[in-house]
């Protein structure tokens, strides 16, 4: 690794200064993608800005119909939490499923949707469920929040606080692990509201995550199994590596749109 | 006794594992430690034009960069292949030089070409990457079939073409006239696809030079510590023999990557000296991943050819095998002796010949994992065998039966003379295990719910207990394969037992015990093994190919038959009785049939104080054996595996696992059960999971467990194993080996179950889900065509 | 350097660190914890697994920086004194060959062990096998692993 300097701010104000600070810092969240690659030299910040501290990025809570989970959360917290699991129990499913437990209890909800990693699963359930990422900024849609592979519409000095979630009809998520890593070869989370369907995948597309428009159509007409498993997935703009090529990828998708189906609650 | 042969004795090393006080090498730390780290080509294949070691030089806190030019200019020997094979012309094998840092040429993408050797792990690494080397990067050619091709890129001018050597055994004209007879004739092309041995501790090594003493000390991560001592001092001119202390304390696996004596290894030796401080380098798993050595990757197409009666007719193999680089310390003897030899199976094959041709390509060097060779030809033949079956439409027992070999001793024609074995029993045992009968209506049921039932078999034989000296050295390999042991006996009667073995997970200090225990009838904690150290172990070969048991537990027999006569003729001088009448039993050593008796201390005692030996005796009570088998020993079994594959995914859950092995004598059944766990663990990580899988231009794609799938514990299913032993005539236990057997046999009955359940017999390893997917696919797509 | 106070297996532990120094380089290095292993770089394997404030993490994937006011228990402090029983377990039922993951392989049973009986559920042979996702074994097969993780959870 090379040196870092590392900070733990108590609030959200401190740790816009402590990132301004450094010449390449960047926000610590978690640490369990972030501190591989720095090991592998992959990544070479001047400064880990360790957000794990401010209160204002934990907790979850339900207001209405709209459920906050906070970026500091760890993907064992959303997983046992009795909110969550009530609220969109599809989401407490996908924490409980994501790396292993120890990365469980040190992987954080925030940390995993501004790394955005084409195989991880946050992004699947974010972009499905038409989430709302908050910052210390602004709010984003997630529609306009990812942006490619690694890529997140965030700014300089802007940090997620929560997400936002409201209340679906009907969501759900399964996901094909790639053998090697565990991480998603290909993950399909849909969400129903009345009409309105929503699937996005993660794991497959060579450019991230991504809505699946013939899913999508599919399933508004017939929320079934059947219809996901017969809907046209194209494999153009999917990924192919030794895991997986592209039309293996397309199948899959199929058959995961239609168990994520099966089991939608 | 509870605690002699055939007990379950728990292991009396586990309480230091458990409690985190192992001590392996990274473990060590000498007082004025540095650390060392390599620059690593980056390329495949290339010229290395020069070498600027200045601006890590200037780093605070590196203490020197060191180079290839350094290293030979002090006289450090290249690295050695030690088994000499000779190709079928008569011409020497081609070997091309390997020198530990590279000076002219790099040949594979982490071949080292320099060390930096800096006051912590961290500032090493760093200034690794500061040192810059040019290249200049020539064509590559990774894969094994491609470079034998005319016009492919030449990797060692020492070997045209690539070809290291092109060898056969058996008798092709025989073997073409046993297929011209044949009523039907299986053919098929099968790759054994290329391993990393994974021990989950990386290679490690504490180099210490004593500048007073002129002495070297290296603890390292080995399971042959003489045998590094020994290739180091004589082949590396590191240091002379007596100058040098090799300790390989715990080590954490090997496999057979920790066979060899690496680049590093020399490195950090040579490197000590250089700077006079104590050099430590341990790899980290992406290091691993480039420097131990690979397995398998061998191309064969094969053809076997039966009568009407199903009998095998004659049996024609062609094989290449990509041992990478450069030459490792087996390399050789692995696709020729270890793998050849074995084609036979458990079959009466009058008519069999083999080919084999080695190549140079610009990947890892390739040489002994687990099985080593065996695990190749096994699922050659099983895959064969149960191929066939289907083609004939004979039940794949049937088939296999009605080729068994039956009479003991039997001379296969690939040199080979089995001893012992009832594979009748082990088929039938394996059979009863795993309820074979009840499997129609479980596949019934199965395919109720959707999924894909099946069932496989492999019946293996392999040869281990490696091996008899002067045979192995008629054919070519640089030692001796036998091993070495001593008893002392304590003035208080406790024994030390100093064995040339080394354990790295295999239990050694709980079962050499019990053999001691039961012979001299002493408690088990009155007795320790001593093991992995060159300044206290006389000699020692150390332990691969299954080689512990039936041949370092010899040598202990050995040395106790020795210690034995003498305690009778002190028991028979001091009791006044004659040395046949002796008895050692109840922890005493007895006059038969008499009250008369000395307790085992005093013995011990006797034979320290001298004071009243029988005449011309010499004082003390410790003996020395070397013991040299006379031929392999020849474990055997059936390995049935039942699968559910999910047709949608193409994923394949192991439902059922049962094995039957025939190991000989057991002393210990627990941990010999372990040991069949495991093999068979890796042996389903080859038939479904693993592959290092490198693209045209020689990159590593798997180069970490993010892209290498190693098993883990919902890979794995409970394991059904169970023993129909035959006594194995050659040694005096009556042991065979069972370090690899699971290894060996697993794979083909995995491969045989899914092609069982997907009814495509076309599916090569690793039988991923998509790669099983495709199969059924195929398979379903010509279903649908007819 | 960042200063750093906490407590590692039950006594009081003050240092400064760099703040790329990992928990297993501060176990290993700083106060010669070596029990906790080092199996691989991409935070799979879990030889390294420890326990931070009762939960199971992977001490290589931990920045020591950051455990400042933290309860860490390695292998060398789970029992005091004698042996835990998922540590009796792993001898038992012969759940380690070559001794290196298993650390972290007794570690991550206690911590599974720990969370199903809060949460009430029962820990299966398969849920086991799917808790262990994290932890490599190479030499076992797991068999006598998962032997001993479900033994030693009726004694713990």
């Amino acid at each position: 690794m090379y040196p870092v300097s590392y900070h733990k701010p108590a609030s959200v104000d401190d740790a816009v200064k402590a990132l301004s600070s450094g010449e390449e810092a960047m926000v610590l969240a978690g640490g369990q993608t972030l501190i591989a690659t720095m090991k592998q030299h992959l990544a070479a910040p001047s400064d880990l800005v360790d957000i794990r501290g401010i209160a204002e990025l934990s907790g979850i809570k339900i207001s209405g119909d709209t459920l906050s989970i906070g970026a500091a959360m760890t993907h064992a917290e959303v997983a046992a939490s009795k909110d969550v699991q009530k609220h969109i129990p599809a989401l407490a499913c996908l924490a409980a499923g994501i790396g292993d437990p120890a990365v469980r209890h040190m992987g954080t909800l925030g940390g995993s949707v501004a790394n955005n990693d084409p195989a991880a699963d946050y992004p699947a359930a974010l972009l499905a469920l038409g989430a709302t990422v908050v910052t210390n900024k602004r709010e984003i849609a997630a529609d306009d929040f990812f942006t490619g592979l690694f890529s997140t519409d965030l700014e300089d000095g802007e940090i997620i606080t929560r997400v936002d979630f409201d209340k679906t009809e009907a969501a759900g998520y399964a996901k094909f692990a790639q053998p090697a890593s565990l991480y998603a070869l290909v993950g399909v989370f849909v969400a129903k509201r009345g009409g309105d369907v929503r699937v996005a995948i993660t794991g497959a597309g060579d450019d991230g995550v991504f809505r699946s428009e013939a899913l999508e159509a599919a399933l508004a007409k017939d929320f079934s199994e059947a219809a996901a498993k017969g809907a046209g997935v194209s494999a153009d703009n999917l990924m192919s590596d030794i895991h997986g090529d592209a039309d293996y990828r397309a199948h899959l998708i199929r058959v995961m749109a239609a168990r994520a189906v099966a089991g939608a609650a | 006794m509870t605690t002699g042969i055939g007990a379950r004795v728990k292991r009396r090393e586990d309480k230091r594992f458990i409690t985190g006080k192992g001590k392996y090498t990274d473990d060590v730390r000498t007082e004025n430690q540095a650390y060392a780290a390599f620059v690593r080509s980056p390329v495949a294949h290339a010229n290395v034009k020069s070498i600027d070691k200045s601006a890590a030089l200037e780093m605070d806190g590196v203490i020197d960069v060191l180079d290839g030019h350094q290293l030979t200019g002090d006289g450090i020997g290249n690295i050695i292949c030690g088994w000499a094979v000779t190709s079928k012309d008569g011409s020497p094998m081609n070997m091309g030089a390997w020198s530990a840092l590279a000076t002219q040429k790099v040949r594979y993408v982490g071949d080292a070409v320099a060390v930096v050797i800096a006051e912590t792990q961290q500032l090493a690494r760093l200034a690794a990457e500061a040192v810059d080397v040019e290249y200049e990067e020539l064509p590559v050619v990774a894969f094994a079939d491609k470079a034998l091709k005319d016009g492919a890129p030449q990797i060692h001018e020492e070997a045209p073409g690539n070809l290291i050597y092109d060898w056969e055994i058996g008798d092709a004209a025989k073997a073409d006239a046993g297929l011209a007879e044949a009523v039907h004739v299986t053919e098929m092309e099968i790759t054994n696809n290329r391993l990393s041995p994974n021990p989950m501790e990386p290679r490690s090594a504490v180099a210490t030079y004593d500048e007073a003493e002129d002495h070297y000390t290296l603890y390292t991560t080995s399971q042959n510590p003489h045998v590094a001592r020994l290739v180091l001092s004589a082949f590396y001119n590191v240091a002379p023999e007596h100058k040098l202390r090799v300790i390989a304390p715990d080590v954490g696996g090997g496999f057979g990557a920790k066979i060899y004596i690496y680049p590093e290894e020399i490195t950090c030796l040579w490197a000590s000296m250089k700077t006079n401080r104590s050099v430590k380098w341990t790899a980290d798993r992406s290091e691993a991943f480039v420097t131990d050595a690979h397995g398998r990757d061998h191309i064969s197409t094969a053809k076997m050819g039966f009568d009407a009666d199903g009998r095998i007719t004659g049996f024609k193999v062609d094989t290449i095998a990509n041992l990478g680089a450069y030459m490792s310390l087996f390399s050789s003897s692995v696709p020729t002796y270890l793998y050849a030899t074995l084609l036979s199976g458990q079959y009466d094959i009058q008519n069999l010949h083999a080919n084999v041709r080695a190549v140079y390509t610009n990947t890892v060097p390739v040489d002994a994992y687990r099985g080593a060779g065996r695990p190749e030809a096994c699922y050659l033949v099983e895959r064969m065998m149960e191929t066939a079956a289907r083609e004939l439409g004979m039940k794949p027992a049937e088939l296999r039966a009605k080729n068994f070999i039956r009479e003991f001793p039997h001379e296969t024609p690939v040199i080979m003379t089995y001893d012992s074995g009832d594979f009748d029993a082990n088929l039938a045992q394996a059979e009863e295990a795993a309820d074979v009968n009840g499997f129609p209506a479980r596949r019934e049921e199965a395919a109720k719910r959707g999924k894909l039932r099946g069932l496989g078999y492999s019946c293996y034989i392999e040869a281990c207990g490696i091996a008899p000296s002067a045979a192995v050295g008629g054919l070519g390999a640089g030692v001796g394969l036998w091993e070495s042991a001593e008893v002392r006996v304590n003035p208080v009667g406790t024994i030390e037992i100093l064995t040339g073995s080394h354990s790295h997970g295999q239990g050694h200090e709980t079962t050499f015990a019990q053999i001691v225990a039961e012979r001299f009838d002493q408690p088990i904690e009155n007795i320790s093994i001593v093991h992995g150290d060159t300044d206290k172990v006389q000699f020692g070969m150390g332990t691969y190919g299954s080689r512990s048991g039936a041949v370092g537990m010899s040598a202990i027999v050995k040395a106790m038959d020795k210690v034995e006569a003498k305690v009778r003729k002190i028991a028979a001088h001091q009791l006044e009785a004659s040395e046949d009448d002796i008895v050692i039993e109840g922890g005493e050593v007895k006059v038969a049939g008499t009250d008369k008796a000395l307790g085992w201390h005093e013995i011990g005692l006797a034979a320290y104080t001298a004071h009243n030996l029988p005449p011309d005796m010499e004082p003390g009570l410790k003996e020395s054996a070397f013991y040299d088998p006379s031929n392999f020993t020849f474990p055997a079994g059936t390995y049935i595996c039942e699968v559910e594959v999910d047709p949608d995914t193409g994923t394949t859950e192991i439902v059922q696992f049962t094995a039957s092995d025939d190991f000989g004598t057991i002393i210990n059944p627990m941990i010999v059960e372990g040991q069949v766990h495991g093999g068979i663990a890796q042996g389903v990580g080859q038939a479904m999971l693993e592959q290092v899988i490198y693209d045209e231009d020689g990159q590593l794609i798997t180069g970490s467990y993010m892209d290498y799938t190693m098993p883990r514990a919902a890979d794995l299913p409970n394991f059904s194993v169970h023993h129909a032993s035959t006594v194995c005539p050659g040694n005096p236990l009556g042991m065979k080996g069972c370090g690899e057997a699971g290894a060996i046999g697993s794979p083909p009955a995995v491969i045989n179950a899914i092609t069982d359940a997907i009814g495509n017999n076309d599916l090569a390893m690793p039988a991923t889900p998509q790669n099983v997917w495709r199969a059924y696919q195929a398979a379903s797509a010509k279903q649908a065509a007819e | 350097m960042t200063k750093v106070s906490l407590t590692v297996n039950g006594k009081p532990v003050a240092r400064d660190v760099a703040g790329g120094t990992l928990l297993s380089e501060f176990l290993r290095e700083d106060l010669r914890l070596t029990g906790t292993h080092i199996g691989c770089d991409t935070s799979q394997c879990g030889a390294c697994v420890v326990h931070v404030n009762g939960k199971a993490v992977k001490a290589c994937t931990t920045l020591a920086a950051s455990l400042e006011g933290a309860d860490v228990t390695t292998i060398e402090g789970l029992a005091n004194g004698g042996l835990h029983p998922m540590q009796e377990a792993f001898k038992e039922h012969h759940g380690l060959q070559c001794g290196f993951c298993t650390p972290g392989m007794i570690m991550s049973g206690v911590d599974m062990v720990t969370r199903y009986k809060a949460e009430g559920r029962e820990l299966t042979q398969e849920a086991i096998r799917h808790e262990l996702e994290g932890n490599i074994c190479r030499c076992t097969g797991y068999h006598n692993i998962v032997k001993a993780v479900e033994d030693a959870a009726s004694k713990m």
